[in-house]
């Protein structure tokens, strides 16, 4: 009898080390890639980078300023097709939650946020590139906007669902119409965990790279011309890591590190905002 | 008193605002499945003169030849089904570990930041983690990983061959490290709503700690947990980037995990701005097509099983 | 937290807007769109980083593979498309469009490759590069290799063999050159800019071939010269039709095009490789810039032929350098006959 009970307590011990290094193990990859990103990236960060566009291939110098600049320029895009959509979607996910078009479009939506994003990229260059002619920012942002709707359309209806009923309830006692009470009195008690959810969604579609790869196509020089091809961080990141020069991995790295940098940082400060949306319950 | 089904309750009267508003909304919603409907139809007919001509023999020709204009989409399958299924291989166990480690082990205040760790993983772009692929993993399993593994198990015919430190095994590997956040994530939500009264039945009958795991929070969130599965399935079938950079682009179908490979995103990644001939152009559609699909069917069955289980928003929407 | 949002964005508005004062005021400036061919990318970087500084005119040059190019050009979703295979006839008659193909400069196709022990100038025959290539010969000691190297110390690693993964421009000379040296070759691989492969790893444009060969040990692919020679990589030589195995260099490389200057034919689309003559380096080719003969837009027509009349006088001093062999001047007076037969909306565009 005992000497079952100390074999099973045995067990329950060691059960309890293999977790834990499973967590070791899955941590590691995250801190060697950081450990590297920091290491390598650093040395290559300095002014030219941030201000400079791309040399001449081969020769040392030139920046990803442009690259940059294209990647604000593309989230923006994105974000003006997918946020009112997105936000407006999940309004009507919230309120109205139990219509056959919430669990149509609460289905697809998850099942789109998993579609692997260069089938996005196809869909852009059919839908865009090819009537267009020619590669645009425009075609990327479509590709990344039509990625972002999802997203922001499922954090929007679980945080506007949490707003209590009874200000829903106190605004209509008031007199003030339904869609009024929505627009001004929801949806505001809602924004900080909507813009949350927003700023998380345009993160990610920041760093990605293949949808990019046939709609945006990558500029060497400046450009603000949507219908026009522009450059892009992650874009700038792969053409470099892939080539031969070393100089371009040393810019690769710091480019990755800038990338990263900000999406730690949105997820970061959404974690600490989450945290206080709970608290705050 | 409320309209039953909606959030608005009934007792104001319908103003005039309202019916257009509703429908504003509504639209808005519907953008969803119309979106996902327009993908569908625009592959389609993007890739009609492949699906044609084609038909079910591109799903057996194993043969890719832009010369000949023959096109098969069959090492790309192999290549896509045996690096996720490899990485799953490594990610479920560990990712399961994780997810015991944090729901059931872990004191309250560590669990927050641990967790946040490893979703901070799911949030690094996939061409950041294919350039430290290419530089660190890559050199790291052809001389350290694969010639272990060659002189322990190299008998077998799963590890023949020269160990180039690109190809199949460096794919599944780095696949493992992007699925495995998704694996722990889903988990642990639906661990930790498996309710306490289950743990302390167990923990009153004698059970120890990890008997309880095992026999009363474990089953309980099994549909819970074979949903993350397939999640991270979808998401290891889709991944691009870090999987071009470092499976070696080769269309092959070898036994070997030595040896480079191609999948379906990767092909489509390389190939696509550069398919010289209309039926090359539709031949890769095609592909896309079948990724879509497949995809979407694995979402779609791990949505099933998630939802039933899972509870509360979280900030990790796949 | 709406207010915060609302800084961050004109935050991220006035971080953009900075950025972009530091560009050059040049928002009137023309852009002309290109896309292709990897081999003359180094040579065509540094002419627009030039043609930028001295004429205000930015060319946009995105490396994406001969195959690429074509394709893009052929879509009119680009300027102009350049590549190293010139285009079929099939493609030009889909292209919907007179087509020129300008010739810019030749280069040479090298064999690179990446053992340890082994030095600079490796010889390799023609039989011998097919049947690697073909999976035929895989052991770096093999008989053939060394009785054509007695100095080198072979191992008896397999060969890993290095190839293209993208449409490629070189592919296309290296395997016209393998299909006109070997007949087993021709019949079961055969020609073009994309090839069913019998054997190898695929690396994403001349800097995928280069990166892959120089951190895989044993590896032995192709890349254009200039991508050797600046990432310092190990290549050889190979026998020519006169018996020499010759190293490729500007000069190896420029005899080879001189030799081939009778034969060019009036669209200038011609492989060279394996010619005859001495001190002829066999592997080697033109790359192309592709333009409609008859441009939509007139300003950026003219711009554009500008740009190449540019590229084919002063721009051919940034050649040699660069390791590319520059155009000799017959060819330079036909091409710029060419040139002066492009117009738009039925008027020349270069005076």
């Amino acid at each position: 009898m005992d000497r079952r009970y100390r074999f099973r307590r045995a067990k329950d011990r060691g059960m309890v080390v293999v977790t834990f290094l499973c967590t070791v193990a899955v941590l590691v990859p995250l801190f060697l890639v950081l450990g590297f990103l920091a290491r390598t990236g650093v040395s290559a960060l300095n002014w030219d980078f941030f201000t400079e566009i791309p040399g001449a291939a081969g020769e040392p110098g030139g920046g990803m300023a442009n690259a940059i600049a294209g990647t604000i320029l593309l989230i923006t895009l994105a974000g003006a097709m997918g946020i009112p959509i997105g936000v407006l979607g999940g309004t009507y996910l919230s309120e109205y939650p139990s219509t056959r078009l919430s669990q149509v479009t609460r289905f697809t939506a998850d099942v789109m946020n998993g579609i692997p994003s260069i089938v996005m990229g196809l869909f852009a260059y059919v839908l865009i590139v090819l009537p267009l002619r020619h590669f645009s920012a425009l075609a990327g942002g479509v590709a990344l906007g039509v990625m972002l709707i999802p997203t922001v359309v499922r954090t929007t209806e679980e945080i506007v669902r949490l707003v209590p009923q009874s200000v829903r309830e106190a605004s209509l006692a008031l007199g003030i119409p339904t869609w009024k009470t929505t627009m001004r009195v929801v949806i505001p008690t809602a924004a900080a965990g909507i813009v949350t959810g927003i700023m998380v969604g345009l993160a990610r579609i920041a760093g990605e790279t293949a949808p990019l790869l046939f709609t945006a196509f990558g500029n060497r020089f400046w450009n603000w011309d949507i219908l026009q091809p522009i450059a892009a961080l992650p874009l700038q990141i792969f053409a470099y890591a892939i080539s031969p020069f070393d100089d371009w991995h040393r810019q690769a790295w710091a480019g990755a590190l800038v990338l990263v940098t900000i999406v730690l940082i949105v997820n970061i400060a959404a974690r600490f905002a989450a945290n206080r949306q709970v608290k705050l319950r | 008193m409320s309209i039953a089904g909606t959030r608005v309750p009934a007792a104001s009267p319908p103003r005039s605002g309202d019916r257009p508003f509703q429908l504003l909304l509504a639209v808005m919603a519907a953008a969803v499945p119309v979106v996902i409907g327009a993908i569908l139809v625009a592959l389609i007919i993007a890739g009609w003169p492949a699906i044609t001509q084609f038909g079910a023999r591109f799903f057996v020709t194993s043969t890719w030849d832009p010369v000949a204009r023959v096109f098969g989409v069959l090492p790309f399958m192999y290549g896509t089904v045996v690096s996720s299924s490899l990485a799953l291989l490594i990610a479920v166990p560990l990712g399961l570990g994780v997810a015991i480690f944090l729901s059931e082990l872990v004191p309250g205040w560590l669990r927050s930041p641990i967790s946040f760790l490893v979703e901070l993983l799911a949030a690094i772009p996939s061409v950041v983690i294919g350039l430290w692929g290419i530089f660190v993993l890559v050199p790291w399993v052809r001389t350290v990983l694969s010639p272990l593994l060659k002189s322990t198990l190299g008998f077998l015919p799963l590890f023949s061959g020269p160990p180039l430190g690109i190809g199949m095994l460096t794919a599944g590997l780095i696949l493992a490290i992007m699925v495995v956040p998704f694996i722990v994530a889903v988990s642990t939500e639906v661990m930790r709503a498996v309710p306490r009264s289950q743990r302390e039945a167990a923990l009153a009958l004698g059970a120890t700690g990890w008997e309880t795991t095992r026999t009363a929070v474990l089953p309980y969130a099994r549909s819970g947990i074979v949903g993350a599965i397939f999640l991270a399935l979808a998401r290891a079938l889709g991944e691009t980037m870090a999987v071009t950079m470092v499976i070696g682009n080769v269309p092959q179908i070898k036994a070997s995990l030595f040896a480079p490979a191609y999948t379906i995103p990767a092909v489509i990644a390389n190939e696509f701005a550069e398919a010289t001939s209309d039926i090359y152009v539709a031949a890769l559609v095609y592909a896309g097509l079948v990724l879509f699909t497949v995809t979407v069917v694995v979402n779609a069955l791990a949505r099933l099983l998630v939802s039933r289980v899972a509870r509360g928003p979280s900030l990790i929407r796949e | 937290m709406l207010k915060a949002f609302v800084r961050g964005a004109v935050a991220a508005v006035v971080l953009a807007a900075l950025l972009g004062s530091a560009a050059p005021s040049g928002a009137q400036a023309i852009t002309i769109n290109g896309a292709g061919a990897t081999f003359p990318f180094p040579l065509y970087s540094k002419w627009s980083q030039v043609y930028a500084g001295e004429k205000g005119v930015q060319i946009n040059y995105q490396s994406i593979g001969s195959g690429g190019g074509i394709r893009q050009f052929m879509e009119k979703t680009v300027d102009f498309g350049a590549t190293d295979g010139p285009m079929t006839d099939e493609q030009i008659g889909q292209a919907g469009g007179r087509v020129l193909h300008i010739p810019m400069v030749a280069g040479a196709v090298v064999p690179v490759y990446n053992v340890t022990g082994v030095a600079q100038g490796l010889n390799f025959t023609p039989d011998l590069l097919a049947d690697i290539f073909l999976g035929k010969v895989t052991k770096w000691n093999d008989a053939r290799l060394s009785r054509v190297n007695p100095n080198a110390a072979l191992p008896s690693a397999d060969i890993v063999v290095v190839h293209r993964s993208d449409g490629s421009g070189t592919t296309a000379i290296w395997v016209n050159y393998l299909s006109k040296v070997s007949a087993e070759w021709k019949t079961k691989v055969g020609e073009g800019t994309s090839v069913n492969w019998p054997t190898g790893l695929g690396g994403r444009g001349n800097e995928g071939v280069a990166g892959l060969v120089r951190q895989t040990p044993n590896t032995l692919g192709y890349v254009e010269l200039a991508y050797a020679l600046t990432n310092k990589m190990t290549f050889g030589n190979v026998r020519n039709k006169a018996g020499q195995f010759v190293r490729p260099t500007l000069s190896s490389t420029t005899k080879a095009m001189e030799g081939a200057l009778a034969s060019i034919p009036e669209d200038y689309r011609v492989f060279f490789t394996n010619p005859d003559g001495k001190d002829v380096y066999p592997v080697a080719g033109f790359t192309w810039i592709l333009i409609y003969g008859d441009q939509s837009d007139p300003v950026k027509g003219k711009a554009l032929a500008e740009f190449l009349w540019w590229a084919t006088h002063d721009g051919q001093k940034y050649a040699p350098t660069l390791l590319y062999a520059p155009l000799p001047k017959p060819m330079v007076v036909r091409i710029e006959r060419s040139l002066k037969s492009v117009t738009s909306k039925g008027a020349v565009v270069l005076p």
